[in-house]
């Protein structure tokens, strides 16, 4: 914890980490720069100096097989929480996550499982190098056999870290680190995991449901409060675990509201958003008063970061689309 | 200028092609009790690939990976791995699991649609088949590294093919089990061919034992259809390996006499000449001449060993095709420990025989 009383999310990162590897021998934590180093993002600072190197591991420089090795470790028992220093190379990690991690229980009927976590920092807005800005949990999210989780603040990058590495499946947890530092909040180290599977309402309102997830939970809950000063009642719900969805507090919140913004970074086509919509259409239509709207990140290449503020929604693209679907006949 | 590094590669054959020893056998092959076991198990995989082609052929099996040719190597890894230890398998060790007490039946299932082949009751934790290739090598450094983290005298071993040795997690699994060290053994089956395309296709490299030593440990060839030779390199490696000494990848020199896959109809790039050439090595015929020359095969005991390998395996095509089919759900049983609630409506629906798309 900070000196000033509050925790920021990769600090929670590291206390959950700590946690468990402290109470569960079968934890062991391993990627590039992990060890000495704990990690670009000091995510792991201290774990190796206080767990010794058979539990906190440098792995060659290699994300094939540092996913595919966990898949091996879990396999036999242990629970391999494999750090992949940026999303933008997570993607040679895809063989080995949706053909072995996300099937392997199902394959073997149950004989062998996979109960790895695959985290990784994501997104953009922190001014940084080509191909460390990307969002691209979709990808994840479309692989049966996974969890996809994203948490949005310190005390819920704790309790959902602590969530993935007990889950008994293989779960990909995405770190936004726009905000990993953005934001303190008190957290207890107290081992108290929050729940898989879903959503959050961080705050209640009749008017219009507001879903989103990751690093613009922060705008879209600024732009809650913009809208209360207007006479506007934002329900915000922070999906969290995007795969599998919660589908249930997402409609139930939309049938009372009638309205839905869907708020991500990722491109649009085919994004998580995609996917609310469509099961917004399919099981929700009657209860809706307005069009479904998205605002996400364009359908191009994330830009360097010169450009970057111009693809990241912010709150006025927010205030925009609720002011847009309020006005709807 | 001066030589910083030099390799060499060691190559073991102890018997000729005729089944003559071109050396001083290992002290396992004195006793023919033990020749005669490989030999068995060589020709139990042979029988039961051939009837798995037959029925492929009539439609009672889907796409199969035959061994031909390659017997040998399951039989020798059989022999040589512990019980304890964990085999990694590609699609083409059919030999080494049924000698690891995979049952046929389930290899069957495999190969039959089933996913109910991939649950062994036998080697509870080796892995399934893996058709990715040179996926599994990445899952046998973390195995391997499970048994040092716990402090187990057991190998893992894993198996692939020659084209597999081509692909970055092949290179990147090496690289990590020399850093680590590791309990670790790699055989490449080098059957020359990797679908259509040769051997000398996938690499410039003289060897590709030697990709070894790029990665820091010893590689090494071996005659693939001498399966004393075969026996003797992969027992020193897993010992090795089981003792602290570290990983070994062994290169087995050998041939595809098959089609790739039933799938597959190899005539369209490779001369009949070159497979009927290779015949002359056959890894089966080799250790019969061997074992009928010391005196210790006879006529009766093959034919015996014949008709026992055909009855074997008809009880496991009888045992494979009398299991009821799985219940639909199972499509959804076994995906996540417990099923999300946001997947109980798309389970319902297919039990009903929906889509659930209405
Ligand atoms: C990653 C990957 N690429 C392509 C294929 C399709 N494929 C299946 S087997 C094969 C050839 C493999 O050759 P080799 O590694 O020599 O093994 P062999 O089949 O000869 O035993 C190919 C290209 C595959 N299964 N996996
Ligand atoms: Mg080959």
């Amino acid at each position: 914890m900070s000196e000033n009383g509050g925790t920021t999310l990769v600090e929670a990162v590291n206390l959950a980490l700590a946690r468990e590897l402290e109470r569960d021998p079968s934890v062991v934590v391993l990627g590039e720069d992990v060890g000495v180093n704990g990690g670009v993002f000091r995510a792991t600072a201290g774990l190796q100096r206080r767990f010794g190197e058979a539990r906190v591991l440098d792995t060659p420089l290699a994300e094939t097989l540092i996913a595919g090795m966990s898949v091996g470790l879990a396999a036999q028992g242990f629970r391999p929480v494999a750090e992949i220093q940026f999303m933008g190379f997570i993607h040679s990690t895809l063989d080995q996550m949706l053909n072995h991690a996300a099937r392997l229980r199902n394959r073997t009927r149950g004989r062998l499982t996979c109960p790895m976590v695959l985290r990784a920092p994501f997104g953009g807005g922190i001014h940084a190098p080509e191909h460390h800005s990307e969002s691209t949990e979709a990808l994840f999210a479309h692989i049966p056999g996974l969890r996809v989780v994203i948490p949005s603040s310190p005390a819920r990058a704790y309790g959902l870290l602590l969530a993935a590495i007990r889950d008994p499946d293989p779960v990909v947890f995405l770190e936004p680190k726009r905000i990993y530092r953005a934001l303190k909040e008190p957290v207890a180290d107290d081992g108290q995991a929050l729940p898989l599977d879903a959503c959050f309402v961080l705050r209640e309102g009749r008017d219009v449901t507001l879903v989103t997830w990751g690093a613009l939970v922060r705008e879209t809950l600024a732009a809650a409060d913009t809208l209360a000063g207007e006479g506007v009642e934002a329900e915000v719900i922070d999906v969290a675990t995007v795969k599998p969805l919660d589908t249930e507090t997402i409609l139930a919140s939309v049938a009372r509201t009638g309205r839905c913004v869907i708020v991500h970074e990722a491109a649009r086509s085919g994004g998580v958003g995609a996917e609310i919509a469509a099961v917004l259409a399919e099981r929700g239509l009657t209860t809706l008063l307005a069009p479904v709207v998205r605002v996400t990140g364009y359908d191009t290449v994330m830009p360097l970061y010169r450009l970057e503020h111009l693809y990241l929604p912010d709150e006025a693209r927010i205030l925009a689309a609720v002011r847009g679907v309020m006005e709807y006949a | 200028m001066t030589t910083v590094a030099r390799f060499t590669v060691d190559y073991t054959r102890f018997l000729d092609p005729s089944g003559k020893a071109v050396a001083e056998l290992p002290a396992f092959a004195r006793d023919p009790a033990s020749l005669v076991a490989l030999y068995r198990a060589m020709v139990l995989t042979r029988a039961f690939d051939a009837r798995a082609v037959a029925l492929q052929r009539t439609g009672r099996l889907g796409t199969y990976a035959s061994t031909l040719g390659q017997e040998a190597i399951g039989a020798a890894l059989g022999e040589a791995m512990a019980p304890e230890d964990v085999l990694v398998p590609s699609y083409r060790e059919t030999g080494a699991q049924i000698a690891r007490g995979v049952r046929m039946s389930e290899l069957l299932l495999y190969w039959g649609g089933d996913e109910r082949g991939s649950r062994f009751t036998g080697p509870r934790e080796d892995f399934p088949v893996s058709v990715p290739v040179a996926s599994q090598s990445c899952h046998a450094v973390g195995v391997a590294l499970a048994f040092r983290l716990r402090n187990e005298p057991r190998v893992a071993v894993s198996v692939c093919g020659d084209g597999a040795t081509s692909k970055g997690d092949f290179y990147e699994s090496l690289n990590a089990a020399g850093v680590w060290r590791l309990p670790l053994v790699f055989l490449v089956n080098n059957n020359q061919w990797a679908i259509s395309v040769p051997r000398s296709r996938q690499s410039a490299a003289e060897t590709i034992a030697q990709k070894a030593v790029a990665a820091g440990f010893r590689g090494e060839q071996v005659d693939g259809n001498d399966a004393v030779a075969l026996r003797a390199v992969l027992e020193a490696a897993i010992e090795r390996a089981r003792k602290g000494g570290g990983p070994t990848l062994v290169e087995a020199l050998t041939y595809r006499l098959c089609d790739h896959t039933t799938a597959d109809d190899a005539s369209r790039y490779r001369p009949a000449e070159e497979v009927s050439g290779h015949w002359a090595e056959d890894p089966v015929v080799r250790l019969r001449n061997h074992l009928v020359a010391a005196g210790a095969w006879r006529k009766a005991e093959e034919e015996a060993l014949l008709d026992e390998c055909a009855r074997t395996v008809e009880a496991a095509v009888a045992e494979y095709e009398s299991l009821p089919p799985q219940d639909p759900a199972s499509l959804f049983d076994y995906l996540y420990a417990e099923l999300p609630a946001a997947l109980r409506e798309q389970r319902e629906a297919l039990i009903r025989g929906g889509g659930g798309d209405e």
